[in-house]
C-alpha cells in the first residue's frame, strides 16, 4: 500500500492508462504547461509530450465537443474541467452529444470519454463556483456518474472509467485533492463502476453518503459509537448506476436510513435513493428516511452563511438519533 | 469582386419593414445574389484605428485640470484599495478568490470618465473592483462585500467576484468566464428598446475571447445594431496561458471583422488613450453602431492570490511596471504643472484614509443574519423552500 494524495491517485490512474493505451489523451485548461490548476496532471506533459497532454483555450463547449468527436472516431479522451461549475458552458456537448449519440446512431458509435474535475462546494466562492452537479448529470440516461471519496477509489474507478466504452462524468473535489490515503499497489487496479463500498459495518442505522459527505458520515458514526449505537456507513462511489442493492441489504438489517448529500435537495440524489428505498424496502423501514443536504438555496459568499449552507455533522447526528427514536 | 470595407452598408428599408410600419427598423438590406455572380476570389481589406499611449492630451479630451486630478485620485483609490484587500486576504478577513486589477486601472477610470454614469451600463468579469470604484461605488460597500458583511454592495452574498450596483450601472462582477458578455449585449438591447440613450459596455479578458458566447454576442450586437461596446482587456494572460498559446488570431480587433463591427486597438497604460477611445466609441454606440475594442494592459499581480506566476519572467514584469498608468498620469500632471507634488501626496494620504476607513467599516458591519440565506432568491417572500 502506498500513501497517495487524492490528486496523485488520479494522476497515477491517468498515467497508467496512457501508458497502456496510446489512444488515451488528456485535454483541458492549464493541464499541460501549468501542470494543472490543482496540480492533478503535474509532470504529465513532460512524460507524455504535447501531443497527448493538451492545453486548451477557455472554450469548454469547443473542447468537450472535440472530445466527443475524437471518441466517436476511436480515441479515448480524458477532458478535464477546471471545475464542474464550468461544465455548464459545455452542457450541450455532455447531455445532447456525449450521452445520446450512441443511442441515436443505433449503437454504431461508442463514446468512450471521461469528463473529470472538481465538483461541489469549496468554501467562500459564492453561487456560481459551488455547484454540486451529480444529480444534474445523473438524471441523463447515457451518462455514468462517479464520485469517489478517497484516493484508493479515485484510482481504481478512474482507471475503470477510462476503459469504459461510455461517457463517464467523474466528479472530484477541490477540497479533497490534497487529502491522503492508502492506495492499492495491485497491478492494474480496477474498481468496478456501480459497486458501493461498505465503509463501516453496523446494525442500528444505515448512513449513505458519497464524496466529501462520506467523512461527515464517518464522524457521525464515531460519535454514535461512543454512545453505544452502531451505524453502517455506505459510500456509493458511483452515483449512476446506483448500487441500490447494497443499500437495501443494509436497511434490511438496520431498518433505518439517513442520507447525507452536499447537493441542493430538490430532485437530487437523495430524492432518488429515498424513492428506491421506499419502493424496495418499505416493509423493513422503522422510520422515515431522512436526509441532510445543502440548503435549498444558491451558495452564499459570507463565511457564516456558507457554513450554514453546507450539510452539518450535527444535523446528521440528530437525524440518526431521530430515526432510532432515541434522545 | 467582393471587397469588404469598414463602411456600414447603406441603410435601405428591408421588405419586412415596408409592409408593416411598426416593425423594428432592420436596416441591413437582404442581398439576393443574382445567378452567375459567384466570385472568383474574395478580398478583405480592413484597417483599424489605434489609440497609442502619449498621443492625446487632456485638452484633446475636453478635460479640465480638476477632471484630470479626479482621474488620478480615482486610479489611486483602486490601487490602494486593492493593496489593502490583498493584506486583508492574508489576514483571512477576505476569503475565496481574490483577483486584483492592479496595473489595469487606466481602463476603468478612462471609461468612467467617458460615459454618463447612471445612464450607461457596465458589465465585467470577476476582476471587478476597479470598475466598481471607478464608477463611484464606495470603498466601504466594496470592502464590506469582500468581508462578507451586510454592509457590502451585495449584502455579503457575492464577495470579491460579484460586485453589483444598480445605482451606478454596474451589472456585475461575473465568475464564469465569458458568460456575462451576451448579458452585456442584452443590456444594450434594453437601452435601445427603451430609447433611453444609454450604452452598454461589456469588459472581458483575453482568455474570455475563447468562449463561444462572446462570439455569439458580438454577432448579435452587430446584427441588431445595438448600443454596445465589447472590450477585451488584454492583459496578455489567462491564468497561466499567454495569448499566443490560446488563439490562432492574436489580434483581437480582427475578431470583430467577422461580425462586421468596427474595432480599434488601445494602449491601456495611458488613461487618456482609453478615455479618448471610449469617447469615440460611446458616441458611435449612441447611434446604435456597436464596436469592439482591444485594450492592451498588464496585471502586475498574479491571476488570483494563489498563483506562483511561473509563466512569466521577473524581467517582463519589471519592464511593464515602467509603464505603470498611475505613474504615467502623475508625470503628466507634474509636467503640465497642474498641481504640486505636495498636493498629489495629499491626495494619496486622503485615499489611504478612505481605504483604512473602509476596513473599519467592513470590520464593524454585521455578518448577515442566518435567515438571509433564504432572501433574494425569489421575488416572493414566502417561497416554500425545502428545509
Ligand atoms: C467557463 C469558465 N472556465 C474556466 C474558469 C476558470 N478561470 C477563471 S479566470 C480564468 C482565466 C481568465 O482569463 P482572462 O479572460 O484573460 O481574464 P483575466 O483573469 O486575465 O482578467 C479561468 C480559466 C471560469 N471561471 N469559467
Ligand atoms: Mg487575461
Amino acid at each position: 500500500m502506498a500513501v497517495l494524495q487524492y490528486r496523485e491517485a488520479l494522476r497515477a490512474a491517468m498515467t497508467e492508462e496512457m501508458e497502456r493505451d496510446s489512444s488515451v489523451f488528456l485535454m483541458g485548461e492549464e493541464v499541460a504547461e501549468y501542470n494543472g490548476a490543482y496540480k492533478v496532471s503535474e509532470g504529465m506533459l513532460e512524460k507524455f509530450g504535447p501531443k497527448r497532454i493538451i492545453d486548451t483555450p477557455i472554450s469548454e463547449s469547443g473542447f468537450c465537443g472535440l472530445g466527443v468527436g475524437a471518441a466517436m472516431a476511436g480515441l479515448r479522451p480524458i477532458i478535464e474541467f477546471m471545475t464542474f461549475n464550468f461544465s455548464f458552458v459545455a452542457i450541450d456537448q455532455l447531455i445532447n452529444n456525449a450521452a445520446k449519440i450512441r443511442y441515436m446512431s443505433g449503437g454504431q458509435f461508442n463514446i468512450p470519454i471521461v469528463f473529470r474535475g472538481a465538483n461541489g462546494a469549496a468554501g467562500q466562492l459564492a453561487a456560481t463556483h459551488n455547484t454540486s452537479t451529480e444529480s444534474i448529470y445523473a438524471t441523463i440516461p447515457g451518462l455514468k456518474v462517479i464520485a469517489p471519496s478517497n484516493p484508493d477509489d479515485a484510482k481504481g474507478l478512474l482507471k475503470s472509467a477510462i476503459r469504459d466504452n461510455n461517457p463517464v462524468i467523474f466528479l472530484e473535489s477541490e477540497v479533497m485533492f490534497g487529502w491522503k490515503g492508502e492506495v492499492s499497489d495491485a497491478v492494474d487496479y480496477l474498481i468496478p463502476i456501480g459497486k458501493a463500498r461498505i465503509a463501516r459495518e453496523g446494525t442500528d442505522v444505515t448512513i449513505v453518503a458519497h464524496s466529501k459527505s462520506h467523512y461527515i458520515a464517518m464522524e457521525v458514526a464515531d460519535q454514535l459509537a461512543l454512545e453505544g449505537y452502531s451505524a453502517e456507513v455506505i459510500d456509493p462511489r458511483t452515483i449512476r448506476p446506483f448500487d441500490i442493492d447494497t443499500v437495501i441489504e443494509s436497511i434490511k438489517k438496520t431498518n433505518r436510513c439517513v442520507i447525507i448529500d452536499e447537493s441542493n435537495p430538490f430532485a437530487s440524489i437523495s430524492s432518488e435513493i429515498t424513492y428506491q428505498i421506499q419502493e424496495r424496502a418499505f416493509d423493513y423501514l422503522d422510520a422515515p428516511v431522512l436526509r441532510i443536504t445543502s440548503k435549498d438555496v444558491p451558495a452564499p459568499y459570507a463565511k457564516n452563511l456558507i457554513e450554514y449552507y453546507m450539510p452539518q455533522a450535527k444535523d446528521a447526528y440528530d437525524a440518526c438519533k431521530r430515526v432510532m427514536y432515541v434522545k | 469582386m467582393a471587397k469588404q470595407t469598414r463602411k456600414t452598408p447603406a441603410k435601405s428599408p428591408s421588405k419586412a419593414t415596408s409592409t408593416t410600419k411598426k416593425a423594428p427598423s432592420r436596416s441591413r438590406a437582404k442581398k439576393v445574389v443574382p445567378e452567375g455572380t459567384f466570385p472568383t476570389s474574395l478580398e478583405l481589406n480592413v484597417t483599424f484605428d489605434t489609440y497609442p499611449a502619449g498621443k492625446f492630451t487632456h485638452k484633446d479630451l475636453g478635460l479640465s485640470i480638476d477632471d484630470v486630478l479626479s482621474m488620478y485620485r480615482n486610479m489611486l483609490l483602486q490601487r490602494r484599495f486593492e493593496e489593502r484587500a490583498a493584506q486583508m486576504y492574508g489576514k483571512q478577513k477576505i476569503a475565496g478568490f481574490l483577483h486584483l486589477y492592479i496595473g489595469q486601472e487606466a481602463i476603468s477610470t478612462g471609461t468612467s470618465t467617458a460615459i454618463k454614469i447612471g445612464l450607461d451600463s457596465i458589465i465585467t468579469a470577476y476582476r471587478d473592483h476597479g470598475h466598481g470604484l471607478a464608477l463611484g461605488m464606495t470603498a466601504n460597500e466594496c470592502m464590506a462585500e469582500m468581508f462578507g458583511k451586510v454592509g457590502g454592495c451585495s449584502r455579503g452574498k457575492g464577495g470579491s467576484m460579484h460586485f453589483f450596483s444598480k445605482e451606478k450601472g454596474l451589472f456585475g462582477g461575473h465568475g464564469i468566464v465569458g458568460s456575462h458578455v451576451p448579458v452585456g449585449v442584452g443590456i444594450a438591447f434594453a437601452h435601445k428598446y427603451k430609447e433611453d440613450g444609454g450604452v452598454s459596455i461589456a469588459f472581458y479578458g483575453d482568455g474570455a475571447a475563447g468562449q463561444g458566447s462572446v462570439h455569439e454576442a458580438a454577432n448579435l450586437a452587430s446584427l441588431y445594431e445595438l448600443p454596445s461596446i465589447l472590450v477585451v482587456e488584454n492583459n496578455h494572460y489567462a491564468m497561466g496561458t499567454a495569448v499566443h498559446r490560446a488563439f490562432a488570431e492574436t489580434e483581437f480587433t480582427h475578431h470583430a471583422v467577422g461580425y462586421k463591427m468596427k474595432a480599434a486597438l488601445v494602449d491601456g497604460m495611458d488613461v487618456f488613450s482609453v478615455c479618448k477611445a471610449m469617447q469615440d466609441h460611446v458616441a458611435l454606440a449612441r447611434e446604435n453602431k456597436p464596436s469592439m475594442l482591444e485594450i492592451r494592459t498588464y496585471r502586475y499581480r498574479g491571476h488570483s492570490m494563489s498563483d506562483p506566476q511561473k509563466y512569466r519572467t521577473k524581467e517582463e514584469l519589471e519592464s511593464k511596471k515602467n509603464e505603470d498608468p498611475i505613474i504615467r498620469l502623475k508625470a503628466y500632471i507634474l509636467e503640465h504643472k497642474m498641481t504640486s507634488v505636495k498636493a498629489l501626496d495629499a491626495i494619496d494620504e486622503d485615499v489611504k484614509d478612505e481605504v483604512l476607513a473602509s476596513v473599519e467599516f467592513a470590520e464593524n458591519s454585521p455578518v448577515p443574519d442566518l435567515s438571509e440565506i433564504y432572501e433574494h432568491i425569489y421575488d416572493e417572500s414566502d417561497y416554500p423552500y425545502l428545509a
